[in-house]
């Protein structure tokens, strides 16, 4: 029986303009939608493999934000068993503040620690100054292996087969023995679909879990100046018009350029 | 030894990344402007004969231990770990691939010293150095600076031109031993290459990609049908591949491939970093995307805002039309 926790977060989504707030060194809430990130729902979806593949609980935890709630019952209406958020602590820019407060929080929250296998995403758009997996790692005193795209636990032995991409397509696989922080890239299937009734259901049935942010969070080392909109460097020629101009547009550069 | 600035060299399968010459280019800048010396960390079974394309660098700190063989970021942040505290550069770069990604948030971790992600680059200003970082999948940027020294930075690649910092010169080399333990919890047992696809993406002349904005997997074939009248191939960006939509032989980016066709028509890809570096050498591209602040603009030649299932399948009857006429 595994204890898995899986540590997901919030992130910006960036299909929303994204405006920067008078003070410059932060975004504006107003302009911020909140959509849990894609690396962490291939993290969950990991997690839940390896629940189904070789029994046990999995927990998935999550700082309180707006929108957190949703997330948290989709995760459990996909399978988790509990779901649980960190209240009583400002959402911040540091990684290293978000990770250091979770590691903290683990130990001192109910039943949570020892586990198995804590995953999450390997990196997430907002890492301004590092990566949550790693910080956790070292802060657990726990190996770490990043981008990982496949893991084979075996109970028995307390040990995992984890395959980590490198690049140009070569993966990497490590053998490390439980309990180990995973920070996932991709799940060995895309990420599962739950129908809307289903969380509804979860949001009748089930409860989420509170636990209060526990200890100073770990110290930001970075000082933010300024945030800006990257300037638009050799930006494209653009053209307009209707599909089939557009398209009669881009087939004559084609064909200036000897491509058709 | 204050004022030394050090440039982690990426070797990857017996051979310095392009990056390394990057990130030493930059650091020869940062160097001088902070006036200190350049130093190539090279960690593992040594540099051979390679060592003399780091003359970008002063010196070259060599610390050689079977236990560095390949490039396991826990085991680099060890060594790294011990030799930082006893010659306290002001800072380390490190080329940020997915060869060495987590290396800079376990070091940190484990010296309590300054980590800034993504950077796409660093300047001195009133004697600090200050980092441009990416966020928000490159619609955001931040200007950070490290509250204190040492601080690690993570340099994304295409930093500098990697000629500018390949100087043929061998740098001072200097021996650095580390004591590292025989058994890791972590031990690397391999590494698999990817199983041959039915294409070669990275021999294509003519590649049309396809990123999250082709919403659906029966839209790929729109996709295929504009790239067989083109006489080139599909590729596709990471939330193609992670849904099963393309094989993984046919991902663009930091983990898949590096392409440079002559033609890259990028459909619906946001342009994210990730992505950007491993199709940004391509000799023409051409985007189209609903989204008109989408990065992927500011790296095309041609742009289109619109509804790419529209405007493909209106290219793809024009192409054809013309191979008839012909």
């Amino acid at each position: 029986m595994l204890n898995i926790l899986v540590l997901v977060k919030l992130v910006p989504d960036t299909v929303e303009e994204l405006e920067i707030a008078p003070d410059g060194r932060s975004l504006d809430p107003a302009s911020v939608r909140l959509i849990l990130s894609e690396r962490d729902e291939h993290a969950l979806e990991q997690g839940l493999l390896l629940k189904e593949r070789y029994g046990g609980t999995l927990t998935v935890i999550a700082l309180d934000v707006p929108e957190v709630d949703d997330v948290l019952f989709t995760a459990l209406a996909k399978g988790a068993d509990r779901a649980v958020k960190i209240t009583g602590m400002e959402p911040g820019p540091s990684t290293w503040t978000a990770a250091g407060l979770a590691a903290r929080t683990l130990a001192a929250g109910p039943g949570l620690l020892p586990a198995d296998l804590i995953l999450t995403g390997v990196q997430a758009i907002d890492d301004l100054d590092g990566q949550a997996g790693p910080i956790l790692a070292r802060l657990l005193e726990l190996p770490y292996v990043g981008i990982t795209c496949r893991v084979e636990v075996d109970p028995g032995a307390r040990s995992a087969v984890v395959v980590r991409e490198y690049v140009g397509g070569v993966t990497g696989t490590f053998e490390v023995s439980l309990p180990v922080v995973l920070g996932v890239q991709s799940a060995e299937k895309p990420p599962r679909y739950v129908p809307v009734a289903k969380v509804r259901a979860a949001m009748k049935s089930q409860r989420l879990e509170s636990v209060p942010a526990s200890g100073e969070s770990a110290v930001m080392r970075v000082e933010i100046l300024q945030l800006m909109k990257p300037e638009a460097t050799g930006r494209a020629v653009m053209l307009d018009g209707a599909p089939e101009e557009v398209a009669a547009q881009l087939c004559d550069v084609l064909a200036a350029r000897g491509l058709l | 030894m204050a004022g030394e600035i050090w440039v982690l060299v990426e070797q990857w399968r017996g051979r310095i990344s392009d990056i390394t010459y990057e990130v030493l280019a930059l650091g020869r800048e940062v160097a001088e402007a902070l006036a200190g010396s350049l130093q190539a960390v090279v960690l593992g079974p040594g540099a051979g004969e390679s060592i003399f394309s780091l003359g970008a660098a002063d010196g070259a700190l060599m610390v050689e231990h079977s236990a560095l063989a390949e490039p396991v970021p826990e085991v680099y942040a060890l060594a790294l770990a011990q030799i930082i505290p006893q010659r306290q550069p002001q800072a380390l770069l490190i080329p940020q691939t997915n060869v060495t990604m987590e290396l800079g948030p376990l070091l940190a971790a484990r010296l309590a010293v300054p980590f800034l992600n993504s950077c796409r680059d660093v300047q001195v200003t009133d004697g600090r150095p200050v980092a441009r970082c990416i966020l928000y999948g490159g619609k955001v940027e931040a200007s950070v600076t490290p509250q204190s020294a040492p601080a690690v930075f993570g340099i994304l690649p295409g930093v500098r031109p990697p000629e500018q910092g390949r100087v043929e010169r061998a740098p001072a080399v200097r021996a650095l031993s580390v004591d590292l333990p025989t058994e890791f919890p972590l031990r690397f047992r391999g590494y698999t290459e990817l199983e041959a696809g039915d294409v070669d993406i990275t021999r294509e002349n003519v590649l049309v990609a396809v990123g999250r904005g082709i919403q659906r997997p029966e839209n790929v074939a729109l996709a295929e049908e504009l790239a067989a009248a083109l006489g080139g191939a599909v590729c596709g960006s990471r939330p193609v591949i992670d849904q099963r939509w393309l094989p993984p032989s046919r991902q663009v980016g930091t983990s898949g491939m590096i392409v440079k066709p002559q033609l890259y028509l990028a459909l619906g890809i946001s342009g994210a970093p990730e992505h950007a570096q491993g199709m940004k050498e391509a000799a023409l591209i051409v985007a189209i995307n609903t989204d008109p602040r989408a990065p992927i603009f500011d790296i095309a030649h041609y742009g289109v805002v619109g509804d790419l299932l529209e405007i493909v399948p209106a290219m793809t009857t024009r192409v054809k039309q013309g191979k008839q006429a012909a």
